[in-house]
């Protein structure tokens, strides 16, 4: 049993095969798609692999510390990054082939024109706790 | 409230109930109705015989749950008068569900969850938080590991089923009843493998949640151990408890991780290293061989030695010949690596480390460790670093990143 990140990007991954944004979709074609996100994540929660999902706003701010006793400064919203994350789910599974295929079945959410997004997928393995056997 | 009790009552209540006629996942369902309510009962009213108390209510939830299914009234009924069962089949319900809970159409994941349920007696919130996934997530593992074995493994029956009596003037419907499938008895010495698999995989995952993994790992492969006569049991509940006795000195306070050479041994539980030694003995005296007795054999040289110096290095490299003959396991042949760099200096190790996959987890770990003490510092630091990036754990890659910046520092000075 092994914990992965499915990741997905507003941008920084490679271009998906259907790359209409989703705000050129139609009404019935965003609920498609949420609804088969839903879906999965309700499936992958019958099959006990379902772990988290979650999505982020693509609005954000850069915050970082400025010294003894200063409030921290910020920067933003995030105009020029290379690499915005759009959200992830978190999946606990059986082995790294068993994280791929459910990547692939998670890029084919539909998108414009109900089609499969293709969408790049980026799977991160968790780091884990040590093991208890280690010679 | 005696949890440890219920615990260790529970796969003795659910082989009574399936030895009785009731399926497992049927079994299992009622158990846990039956410790809820022990739950709630028994602080203000302590039974007697609690198994006992617990077969008693467990049989009353089954039947309640199977009346619905009106078909079957009949034969419930009949069994419900049969005596209680005695010691040995106890035992032999217990033993039974080990392997029922190992079974091969199970994924790893769900043969853990189930045996921590059905043999360990744990809840499934505590089982899902030992595992930190969602205590719905874990309900739902356990449920299809409890499908897939009703559709694939049959009924546990004992090894004489009863005969059934079916009769043209039965209840409406069970004349139509399928016949139950033939239960398919256990190919002992395969399935003993997978049992031990499972609970190695228990005991590996370690401390999380409320829950200590390890711990239970090893009261369930000694209660395996007392029922059965396998030198593989026994060797595999050796090697539990020769790395159990040094976990406490195994991490920092701080949680950094500390590297067996420099382990605090008077932190080490020398009672439980006796203990796991006398067991290994013990196993090996029967000269059937299995993996299991060969890395506790190798566990036991490592907690043997007083200080480090003293480790027998050349005899920890014959055990891993014998474990590579016996798995040919390329993580075996990485630690025999090495141990050749210890018992016959770095550069025999590290020629042994040249015939292994580089892609092998820890192959680069191990390249930087040998070429540290081969004298060769910078190549050392660079492969730790490259190392840290593919640790699969966060006490792992932090002491690697510390020991490329031991070396930098070093250099930089």
């Amino acid at each position: 049993m092994a914990k992965y990140l499915l990741l997905k990007h507003y941008r920084g991954a490679p271009e998906p095969t259907n790359c209409v944004p989703m705000d050129r979709w139609t009404p019935e074609e965003v609920a498609d798609h949420i609804r088969f996100m839903h879906d999965f994540a309700a499936r992958l929660e019958g099959t006990g692999e379902f772990v988290d999902a979650q999505a982020l706003s693509p609005e954000g701010t850069f915050v970082r510390y400025d010294g003894e006793g200063r409030p921290p400064v910020t920067d933003g919203p995030f105009a020029e990054t290379k690499d915005l994350i759009a959200g992830w789910m978190v999946i606990d599974v059986d082995d790294y082939a068993r994280a791929l295929e459910l990547a692939g079945e998670l890029s084919a959410a539909p998108g414009a024109g109900g089609k499969p997004i293709h969408e790049w997928l980026e799977v991160r393995p968790f780091l884990t706790a040590p093991p208890a056997v280690t010679d | 409230m005696d949890e440890a009790l219920l615990r260790a009552l529970t796969p003795i209540v659910i082989g009574i109930l399936c030895r009785r006629g009731a399926d497992f996942a049927a079994a299992e369902d009622a158990v846990q109705d039956a410790l809820v309510e022990a739950v709630r009962v028994w602080p203000d009213d302590p039974p007697r015989d609690p198994q006992g108390w617990l077969v008693t209510v467990g049989w009353r939830k089954f039947l309640d749950a199977a009346r619905a299914d009106a078909a079957r009234r009949h034969r419930e009924e009949r069994v419900e008068s049969e005596p209680a069962p005695g010691p040995a089949e106890t035992a032999d319900d217990t033993l039974r569900l080990y392997f029922l809970c190992a079974h091969p159409s199970l994924t790893p994941a769900s043969a853990v969850a189930l045996t921590l349920r059905a043999v360990g007696g744990l809840t499934t919130r505590q089982i899902a938080r030992a595992y930190l996934v969602p205590e719905a997530t874990m309900a739902q593992r356990i449920s299809r590991a409890k499908r897939t074995l009703s559709g694939e493994a049959g009924l546990p029956k004992s090894p004489t089923p009863r005969p059934s009596t079916r009769t043209g003037d039965g209840l409406p419907g069970e004349a139509g009843l399928p016949k139950s499938p033939t239960p398919r008895p256990s190919t002992r010495t395969g399935d003993v493998g997978t049992v031990l698999r499972v609970l190695y995989l228990v005991f590996n995952e370690g401390y999380s949640g409320d829950v200590d993994l390890s711990a239970e790992a090893i009261r369930l492969t000694r209660q395996l151990a007392a029922m059965t006569d396998h030198p593989e049991v026994a060797g595999l509940l050796a090697l539990m408890l020769l790395h159990h006795a040094r976990r406490p000195a195994r991490t920092a306070p701080d949680g950094r991780l500390v590297p067996l050479a420099e382990q605090d041994r008077g932190l080490w539980d020398t009672r439980m290293i006796a203990e796991g030694i006398g067991i290994l003995q013990a196993a090996l005296a029967r000269d059937r061989l299995g993996e299991f007795q060969a890395q506790a054999a190798i566990a036991a040289l490592h907690a043997d030695a007083q200080r480090p110096e003293e480790t027998d290095w050349p005899q920890i490299v014959e055990w891993y010949d014998e474990l590579v003959g016996l798995t040919g396991s390329p993580v075996a042949r990485l630690n025999r690596a090495v141990a050749v760099g210890e018992a016959d200096g770095p550069q025999a190790g590290l020629a042994a480390l040249a015939d292994l996959d580089p892609s092998l987890p820890r192959h680069t770990a191990a390249s930087a460790y040998l070429h540290e003490r081969a004298g060769d510092p910078a190549t050392a630091a660079r492969l730790y670093v490259l190392a840290a990036r593919a640790a699969p754990n966060l006490p792992e890659r932090d002491h690697l990143t510390r020991q490329a910046a031991r070396l930098n520092t070093g250099r930089r000075g």
